[in-house]
């Protein structure tokens, strides 16, 4: 159960042997017909509307006593036709969508989406620009983890949780608000690098958070890793053996709970990663109890990866020099006439990407967050489609719920850290 | 490392750094089986369909840009550089596969077919291809042959058309008024 150190994908014996995935649909659970017969089946609706349910899900489960025994996951709730809306915009619009897809990891998505772009245009993006970008999207990832632990230990009984979780959830915020004018959806990563040179007092609050988060994650740890009701609650339930989660497309904490050492920040580095020294925790039970280990000990990870940025950044520009994709210096409009056309040219028309079709992967929080774009040469994607981590998650719900009891429900499905907005679109 | 071994290999490119290689839509899961079980591409990533209709040309539904460039008649046509490559078919479906081991690779195994051309399922392959040929019935109209759960994901039961497909316009509900009744 210990971080796992040999440089191999799988670490330790696997959780269950025979696959647990059902058949004919690999993403439901089908009520056996012999239990079927015995006529003392109850189905039930969980959701949509229901508060642990982490947005609109509704899962409709078959009950034999207190056995699940069938089970479909029903979404779309929340499907806004996100992809739809980008192909009409300019790229220069479109990234405003891609964090509200998902509204918890907000920073990544919208990194996703940049990369994307930068990919077919092959801009170089500054030193600082990519350093800040691995800053940030580490604070997002705490952020995210912080929401998941808040909201999870909630719902199985550790209320005060929530409160110190958000409390250090609202120190991130503020960070982002400092950095980007904006709490949420900052819109700060820009085609070929920041939107914004980083203000001034940003390091000194980001290093003040630094400093006291890594006691405050021991806090987290000491509370519920000493609770037995937490700990009866989450261990031993909801198994994934690493060959079910890998069938299953399963990436991130769920399959590095798994026994699956995989994490695309380090098997294939992006942004500054590769130059930081930090640690993948990998854990090999496979149940509710190691996702939430996994999650907690990559939170220490992002505060040294956070500290290591802070220490490293480079100074210089903050975005590429490149006057047809990216928005010459405000001061610049006022006396070059130049300057003034490349900048209405680039708010109207928006700037041309070269045709192709790229799929970039990165390691969001809840795991591989994949865009594929495709271009046509003009100043609007052609296609945009999103690889959601937490939807392919979320396929893995009726194996994750093979046997379990309806009391434990919950946890499990929190232990997939489900965004709905991620998953409908 | 080549595919041209592939059960019905038709074509494969380079470019901006990723690999596609582009099979006959009768041989996908001949040629599914071969890239998971002799190649080692154990996950299957992502099933991505895209329409092509109207590529290259007079722009359709949420699309206003023109091969001929830009027309000053008409606000917000702005043109393409240059007419980009004619597609083969109308529909591509990807599937991004990831070979998940020390040293990792990825390819995008590319299929092409026309309107109601079926393409096999590859649940039996990768359970996790579930959803996705789901989501790319539901939203583009590629028809999923021996799915076994077809059904809309995202939408409600009774949508009528595919959302994403380039005919299909960008927004407009009907609404029902109630002074109207």
């Amino acid at each position: 159960m210990a971080v796992a150190t040999r440089d191999s994908v799988f670490a330790g014996p696997s959780v269950y042997e025979r696959s647990r995935i059902p058949s004919p649909v690999p993403t439901m659970l089908q009520v056996d017909p012999a239990i079927r017969e015995q006529g003392d089946v109850m189905q039930v609706n969980f959701g949509p509307n229901h508060p642990s349910t982490h947005g609109v899900l509704r899962l409709v489960i078959d009950l034999n006593g207190e056995r699940i025994v069938g089970l479909n996951a029903v979404v779309g709730y929340l499907h806004t036709g996100f992809e739809k809306n980008m192909e009409a915009k300019t790229y220069w619009k479109a990234i405003t969508y891609a964090p509200r897809i998902d509204y918890v990891s907000f920073q990544n998505n919208e990194l996703v989406f940049v990369l994307a772009i930068e990919k077919l245009l092959g801009i170089d993006v500054p030193a600082k620009a990519t350093w800040m970008r691995t800053l940030l999207c580490e604070l997002n990832r705490l952020h995210s983890h912080l929401i998941w632990l808040g909201t999870g230990a909630l719902e199985l009984g550790a209320i005060s949780m929530l409160w110190y979780c958000f409390r250090e959830r609202e120190a991130i915020l503020d960070l982002f608000e400092l950095v980007a004018g904006f709490r949420m959806h900052t819109r700060y990563f820009q085609t070929g690098g920041l939107a914004e040179d980083v203000p001034v007092g940003f390091w000194d609050e980001c290093r003040k958070f630094a400093d006291v988060m890594p006691a405050r994650i021991d806090d987290y740890e000491a509370i519920l890793d000493n609770q037995a009701i937490f700990l009866e609650r989450t261990k031993g339930i909801g198994l994934l053996s690493a060959d079910d989660a890998l069938a299953l497309g399963q990436s991130g904490p769920v399959l590095r709970a798994s026994g699956v050492n995989w994490d695309l920040r380090k098997r294939e580095p992006y942004l500054a990663y590769d130059e930081l020294d930090w640690n993948v925790p990998v854990y090999t039970a496979g149940d509710v109890y190691d996702r939430y280990k996994v999650r907690l000990n990559e939170m220490r990870e992002s505060v040294r990866i956070v500290q290591q940025c802070l220490d490293g950044m480079p100074q210089g520009p903050w975005i590429a020099d490149d006057r047809k994709v990216v928005l010459p210096p405000r001061h610049e409009l006022h006396t070059s006439m130049e300057s003034l056309i490349h900048h209405f040219k680039l708010v109207t028309e928006g700037y041309r990407v070269p045709e192709g079709e790229v799929y970039v992967p990165i390691e969001s929080p809840r795991g591989e967050l994949g865009c594929y774009l495709v271009a046509d040469g003009g100043p609007r994607p052609w296609r945009v489609k999103f690889r959601a981590p937490s939807y392919v998650a979320l396929e893995a719900t009726a194996t994750v719920m093979t046997g379990a009891l309806v009391a434990d429900l919950i946890a499990i499905v929190g232990s997939l850290d489900n965004v709905m907005g991620e998953v409908d679109r | 490392m080549t595919y041209d071994g592939l059960p019905g290999f038709l074509e494969e490119r380079h470019a901006y750094g990723e690999t596609t290689v582009v099979v006959e839509r009768e041989s996908l899961v001949d040629a599914a089986l071969t890239c998971r079980d002799e190649l080692g591409f154990n996950v299957l990533a992502d099933i991505a369909a895209a329409d092509y209709l109207g590529w290259g040309s007079k722009g359709v539904a949420g699309y206003w840009g023109t091969a001929g460039g830009r027309d000053i008649n008409a606000p917000g046509s702005w043109g393409l550089q240059r007419t980009p490559a004619s597609k083969p078919k109308r529909f591509s479906v990807s599937y991004h596969l990831l070979a998940l081991r020390d040293e990792p690779s990825r390819i995008r195994l590319q299929i092409w077919c026309d309107e109601g051309e079926p393409v096999e399922s590859v649940i039996s392959v990768w359970p996790t291809a579930d959803w996705h040929e789901r989501e790319a019935w539901e939203m583009l109209g590629i028809r999923i042959e021996s799915h076994p759960n077809l059904v809309r994901l995202l939408t409600e039961d009774d949508w009528e058309g595919h959302p994403l497909r380039k005919d299909y316009p960008l927004g407009g509900e009907p609404v029902r008024f109630s002074d109207a009744e």
